[in-house]
């Protein structure tokens, strides 16, 4: 693990961190991900520290990745949903963040439907805040465990390499962070999808648009699936689901047009046989399990890394 | 304020006169008129005579804003009519032509006569307010509103401002039915299926920041439709803070094949682009969104050769509570009667535009499209002006403006251009 001195109070987005900052969150990850395997999985590194995770979209998997990240490193963790928050009795989201500040935590993780909640937040509190995904606009720790597991399945290398992300590009915060991230990490982004899933000026993002999904899996060393959100075919968006799995669903086929042993991701949850066949995405290609166990590591690193910031660091965590 | 002697004598100030090169002039103010206009030096003045010296800062006509928003009744948390008055007074505004989307809406005389008997009671010599009535009861767009008794009751045009009409059929039959009252239609243009769910303008900024955009297109398609109605029925249409280039090119074409249309912008269309939104900048967030450089750049060329017609604020007030919130939760829109001028006037000393076309846009203007008294300085003409000092800089704060809500991207902004002082019909409001 490096020394490096880690300069930033929150992580709300992949694109201000540098090529030894994301290397350095990995590193960490990846020790992180040793413990896991252990019988006691569980380090003393963050005890007496207080996160809130504060979900006020739904969200399970995200939350108990964050939840048991936060308690393998002995930190309290407290839950603050939709349903039990005053969000819905018609709070601001400014009183809210003054009333969880005044509770004390050292970090707070926001999960919000609006782009732009957890620099909100950050703006306005002194304690760490991890983004766990705002609106349209980004998700740093799924991006991080995106790469985290990509550089597994390439054995460390990252550099020349090709990702392809297929789906909604428009709406996903995970595909906008992952491009800043693989960017920033020298791997060419490739993107696939409905022309009404694409932003309008995809031509001015630091990506590649293919015209075909043949030609989007050509050749690429990992595809990545988004999840479709079915509340875009209602939008009127896509004419009906049956037309987007014929066209936009990544199946064996085209797996078999990419480099070989080239590894499938998705997010999650996924929706079988819309985004990805059922069965690539229980071939030993799928990745997606691995990714969830990325995850709570990932989210380790982070947090410790925020949790332990400008204090004396590394030396007690195993 | 203070009620004036008979008669007083501005000395000295930079005047343009019938489209001219502003120079120094003295004018005779007798009984709230105009009385005599001459070159500096030039005039016989009585003994005795109040003397201002204006020290060559510039006397202009007092400005007409077309379009603001004064929150009374309904909202005077943001803004009341006397907040909003003395907020135009200072701003150089001695008449305001306030939207009628208030709460309830402005679509019966007596809400009509309620905002005018606010105004006569908060500022009985000014600024003056002009209501703009509903086009449609209630703003829902679905039936006409009572135009003719709306004009009876002192409703000087007509908008569905804040809430465009998207059955053209009523707008057909809206902009037939004010003329009927000699009244002109002021459409917000904005296509509602196209804008739904957005909160700034479709373009990198929106794209990188994960926000649902606005395309150009839902305000060009609006101007385009209202250009085919105005053609085909020979009746003229106004058309509200125009943003961008799409809608420019249609204007200048309709324009130049003799259609009826009028244009309107606001500063903020002609010095901010979407990169203002930096940052999920709700001071920023306004509709029409501010938009990209190239329209930027378009808006003003359009200002230099007279596309656009005139220039409003489109003073929309918000509380600090309203604007303190994510970009997709606040409102849209910002206060500018009291940057206007200055900013402006900026235009002016760029050399976009020379002073007798940046009085011709905030005056005379917008006096001929609605109606309006003019101050020429000729005998007998109001004695509606203001002092206006091209040098001074000051501070956008809360301590410098006189509006209850400060929600303005300029906040903290440097202003060149003072308003220095105002008078309506000879009383000097400060």
């Amino acid at each position: 693990m490096s020394d490096l001195q880690w300069r930033h109070k929150d992580l709300l987005d992949t694109d201000n961190l540098s090529y030894e900052e994301i290397l350095h969150l990995l590193d960490t990850a990846r020790e992180f991900h040793e413990i896991n395997t252990r019988p006691v999985k569980k380090v003393p590194t963050l005890r007496g520290k207080g996160i809130i995770l504060f979900f006020s979209e739904d969200s399970t998997r995200t939350k108990t990745s964050f939840d048991m990240a936060g308690k393998r490193l002995s930190a309290d963790t407290f839950s603050l949903g939709k349903s039990g928050s005053s969000l819905s009795k018609g709070e601001s989201l400014k009183d809210t963040a003054l009333t969880l500040q005044a509770m004390a935590p050292d970090i707070i993780v926001i999960r919000h439907s609006s782009s732009g909640a957890a620099s909100f937040l950050a703006e306005r509190l002194p304690c760490s805040i991890v983004n766990a995904g705002d609106g349209w606009h980004a998700h740093p720790t799924q991006a991080l465990l995106d790469a985290y597991t990509l550089r597994e399945c390439w054995n460390g290398e990252t550099s020349g390499k090709t990702l392809t992300i297929v789906g909604d590009i428009t709406h996903s915060r995970v595909a906008r962070s992952n491009i800043h991230l693989l960017n920033t990490l020298g791997i060419s982004v490739r993107v696939y999808g409905p022309r009404t899933l694409l932003p309008r000026d995809i031509g001015s993002w630091p990506v590649s648009v293919a015209s075909s999904l043949d030609e989007a899996v050509s050749g690429t060393d990992a595809v990545m699936c988004l999840r479709l959100q079915l509340e875009r075919q209602q939008a009127g968006l896509l004419p009906d689901l049956a037309e987007y799995a014929a066209h936009f669903c990544v199946g064996q086929r085209h797996l078999d047009l990419a480099a070989p042993g080239a590894p499938v991701l998705h997010p999650g949850p996924i929706n079988r046989g819309l985004e990805i066949s059922s069965a690539l995405a229980d071939s030993p290609e799928s990745r997606i399990l691995d990714q969830v166990s990325a995850g709570v590591a990932v989210r380790m690193a982070v947090l410790f890394t925020l949790g332990m910031r400008g204090q004396e660091t590394g030396k007690e965590r195993s | 304020m203070s009620t004036l002697p008979g008669s007083f004598c501005i000395r000295n100030a930079l005047v343009s006169l019938a489209g001219g090169q502003p120079l120094p002039h003295d004018i005779l103010v007798a009984e709230g008129k105009i009385a005599a206009t001459a070159l500096t030096g030039a005039l016989d003045i009585p003994g005795g005579t109040t003397i201002l010296d204006a020290d060559r800062k510039y006397l202009f006509p007092s400005f007409i804003d077309a379009h603001v928003h004064l929150r009374e009744p309904g909202q005077e948390y943001k803004e009341d009519i006397e907040s909003g008055l003395r907020a135009a007074a200072y701003g150089g505004f001695g008449s305001v032509m306030a939207m009628g989307n208030t709460r309830p809406c402005n679509d019966s005389a007596s809400v009509t006569r309620f905002m005018l008997d606010r105004a006569a009671a908060s500022w009985p010599h000014g600024p003056r307010l002009y209501p703009v009535g509903a086009l449609t009861v209630g703003l829902e767009g679905k039936e006409l509103a009572p135009m003719g008794e709306l004009s009876q009751a002192g409703c000087i045009a007509f908008s569905n401002d804040g809430r465009p009409v998207t059955n053209t059929e009523i707008f057909r039959r809206g902009m037939e039915y004010a003329a009927q009252w000699g009244k002109k239609v002021i459409d917000h243009c904005e296509d509602e299926f196209l804008a739904r769910g957005s909160h700034m303008n479709e373009g990198r900024m929106s794209s990188r920041l994960g926000v649902k955009g606005q395309s150009t297109v839902a305000e060009a398609l609006h101007v385009s439709r209202d250009i085919l109605l105005a053609e085909y029925l020979s009746l003229p249409v106004h058309l509200a803070h125009i943003s961008c280039k799409q809608s420019i090119r249609l204007i200048a074409a309709a324009k130049a094949r003799g259609v009826p249309v009028s244009a309107e912008t606001c500063p903020h269309y002609l010095y901010l682009d979407e990169q203002a939104l930096e940052g999920y900048n709700t001071l920023a967030k306004v509709n029409p969104p501010l938009r990209t450089k190239e329209d930027v750049a378009a808006m003003r060329e359009a200002v230099r050769d007279g596309v656009i017609d005139i220039f409003v604020t489109d003073h929309a007030p918000h509380a600090a509570h309203e604007k303190e919130e994510t970009l997709d939760a606040a409102p849209n829109g910002l206060v500018g009667l009291e940057t206007a001028v200055p900013l402006t006037f900026g235009l002016v000393r760029e050399g976009l535009i020379d002073e007798a076309a940046f009085i011709q846009m905030w005056h005379h203007a917008p006096a001929r499209l609605f109606d309006l008294p003019v101050n020429r300085f000729l005998p007998g003409d109001p004695a509606d002006f203001f002092l206006f000092n091209p040098q001074e800089q000051w501070l956008v704060s809360r301590e410098t403006l006189h509006s209850k809500s400060i929600n303005t991207p300029f906040l903290g902004w440097t202003m060149q251009g003072k308003v220095e002082a105002h008078w309506l019909g000879g009383h000097k409001l400060f």
